[in-house]
């Protein structure tokens, strides 16, 4: 496989609606931005590119089948090479790892992904609808088909297993509005309190609007590029910013879509299977899941995400990473809900399983130099969503992951305060991140490692 | 004390226009302005009906009908799902139906849900709740009557439940649904 670099991106503002231009023309603001990024212009950067890759979720929301080719069409991209990828929430993210694909496996020396949603066509409610198609149609949606409502049994499992609070899930939706306080580019920028949280709108208990990302108008864009197509860039006038950023490790996992039919595993069999190999490492570690078995613990059961621990998992190895929270200087993830933030934690092996409620009121995932108007216990060490996440920047579902890509470029490429026109969120000198995409319950789970060069 | 709702929900629909303000000289100027208007936006009406099959999971809502609560099996392992499944995801044999009416039965999880896709938003607040059974492997996704879903309680999982059938069967998964004992 050939080294990939991701060297530039682009994020349309997300927006509650955006009724002023089509999908494509969103589409357009964010590849623009990124061709501009490289200072090239529109039609150099069109006669480079070999293909790209388009992202979005959903044919109901744009009530348009086939988007994607009009999307390619309006960039101009005509008769380049492109396929849609589609898997629910994680869109974004496997979109970004088919471009890596096409790249790695030098089909591709400069490959674009582009990802949209537009969700603003219908009413919020009936949105929902839609989502929920996104469950059995047979068995789970004729129940009364409600994503927040499966999300929050998921969670309702998660606090008797492991002691979770509804406290420490709303420092989670502190933490991201106020980190997108900062974000021009997200939807919400607010500052909240954890009672605002707990006193806004039930959703579904013991969920809250403000444990709920919102529904978006946006879209995203990244450019992937090999060796050659950083060379052929360079060599028609781009001007890429060094150190570079390299894609170094990409894994994805799957669950079963009805999360009612998922397994729940032996001790022995988690060891074995799920177990990271720090956890593995770690005879303490060992102990304290043997008691959580002998409790009456099982996995994943509808508490933790299988395809999440698979997905870090296999990215981890890819990349050579051994002590994830040691080692990740950041990371991007799916905080769908504030619950999804903390089971996330888990899966990645930020923290053990059970301790994802204490890790996300800890302050360990808070980021350095901003007041949230908490006490927290410690010093930030891995900040997760710095950019705010979906919680406060919106979730166009299929832009998404690449949104999460792009912010890790910028932060990568210590270019945060350029593009935000405000450093406030620039972590200092990261080395390392991780993005997460995640679909309805954790059926499609992607995770991809960035780092910058030395 | 009950927060109200401080702002009036949007809806779609109100006047039908026809026309909307335009130029009235196609010149240079006029043709400048048209990139300052402000969208255009229309309603567009969608409307499906599908012809749906049950397939080989028909016999699971049979059994509803007929007020039996039916699970599919791997004959060898014994691995049984509450949902129905025609082939066992390990073994990848086919599976065969078993009865699971009298199984004891649990909450395993549960939410209610205030809000929810606007097909149920007349249903709501709702129990939605994960059901576990005695011997069976897998949960079974249900509504719960009978517990007051402004009283919501952690202490709900685990609470024994057992099915109930409607007499009027609309041949959807509803047609169960789970009490207290």
């Amino acid at each position: 496989m050939r080294t990939v670099y991701a060297i530039s991106g682009g994020v349309s503002k997300f927006a509650k609606s955006r009724p002023d231009k089509t999908f494509p023309a969103i589409v357009k603001e964010a590849y623009d931005y990124a061709i501009r990024d490289i200072g090239l212009d529109f039609p150099t950067f069109t006669k480079i590119v070999d293909g790209s890759v388009a992202s979005y979720f959903s044919d109901h929301f744009t009530r348009q089948l086939m988007a994607a080719i009009m999307a390619q069409d309006y960039l101009g991209l005509c008769p380049k090479p492109s396929h849609r990828v589609e898997g629910g929430g994680a869109t974004g993210g496997l979109c970004f790892q088919e471009v890596w694909k096409s790249i790695a496996s030098g089909h591709m020396d400069v490959c674009v992904a582009y990802g949209f949603e537009t969700m603003s066509h219908v009413e919020t409610w009936k949105g929902n609808e839609f989502i929920a198609l996104a469950s059995d149609v047979s068995t789970d949606y004729p129940v009364g088909g409600f994503y927040s409502g499966y999300y929050a049994m998921m969670v309702t499992r998660h606090m008797k297993e492991y002691g979770t609070t509804v406290e420490e899930m709303a420092h989670v939706s502190v933490k991201n509005h106020i980190n997108a306080y900062h974000n021009p580019y997200a939807q919400k920028r607010n500052r909240y309190s954890v009672d605002d949280v707990r006193n806004s709108p039930m959703v579904a208990w013991p969920l809250t609007r403000l444990d709920i990302c919102v529904m978006s108008d946006g879209a995203a864009a990244t450019i992937l590029v090999s060796e050659e197509g950083l060379k052929k860039l360079e060599e028609a006038g781009a001007v890429i910013k060094r150190p570079l950023v390299k894609v170094t490790g990409i894994g994805r996992g799957t669950d079963a879509m009805r999360m009612a039919d998922r397994p729940h595993v032996s001790y022995d069999y988690f060891i074995e299977n799920y177990a990271t190999e720090q956890e593995k490492n770690d005879a303490a570690v060992m102990d304290y899941y043997k008691k959580l078995w002998d409790k009456g613990t099982r996995y994943p059961g509808v508490h933790s995400f299988r395809a999440g621990r698979t997905a870090g998992n296999m990215a981890y190895k890819h990349a050579g990473i051994e002590d994830p929270l040691g080692e990740l200087d950041f990371v991007e993830l799916h905080d769908a809900y504030t619950s999804s933030e903390i089971q996330t934690y888990e899966d990645l092996g930020l923290c053990l399983y059970g301790e994802g409620g204490k890790f996300a009121a800890s302050g360990k995932a808070f980021m350095p130099g901003i007041n949230y108007d908490l006490d927290l216990a410690d010093e930030p060490v891995c900040p997760v969503n710095p950019s705010g996440g979906l919680i406060a920047c919106g979730h166009p579902v299929g832009a998404t992951g690449l949104m999460q890509a792009v912010f890790a470029i910028w932060q990568l490429q210590n270019s945060v305060e350029k593009h935000f026109g405000d450093g406030t969120l620039q972590l200092k000198e990261p080395k390392k991140g991780a993005i997460h995409s995640h679909a309805g319950t954790g059926t499609y789970v992607s995770v991809s490692i960035l780092e910058k060069e030395d | 004390m009950n927060k109200l709702p401080n702002k009036k929900e949007e809806t779609l629909g109100g006047y039908i226009v026809h026309g909307v303000p335009f130029p009235i000289e196609t010149d240079a100027e006029g043709l400048a302005w048209l990139k300052r208007m402000t969208p255009i936006q229309i309603e567009q009406d969608y409307r499906i009906t599908y012809l749906h099959s049950y397939a080989q999971d028909s016999p699971w809502f049979a059994g509803l009908t007929n007020k039996k609560l039916l699970a599919n099996q791997d004959i060898e392992s014994g691995y049984t799902y509450a949902n129905p499944r025609g082939h066992d995801m390990y073994s990848g044999d086919e599976t065969v139906w078993i009865d699971i009416t009298e199984r004891e039965a649990a909450i395993h999880a549960f939410t209610v849900c205030h809000f929810g896709s606007e097909e149920f938003l007349p249903e709501t607040p709702f129990i939605l709740a994960l059901i576990e059974f005695e011997g069976v492997n897998t949960l079974l996704l249900t509504r719960i009557l009978g517990l007051d879903p402004f009283a919501a309680d952690l202490d709900w999982i685990g609470m024994e439940v057992s099915p109930k059938f409607l007499r009027n069967s609309k041949l959807k998964p509803t047609d169960v649904y789970f009490t207290p004992k």
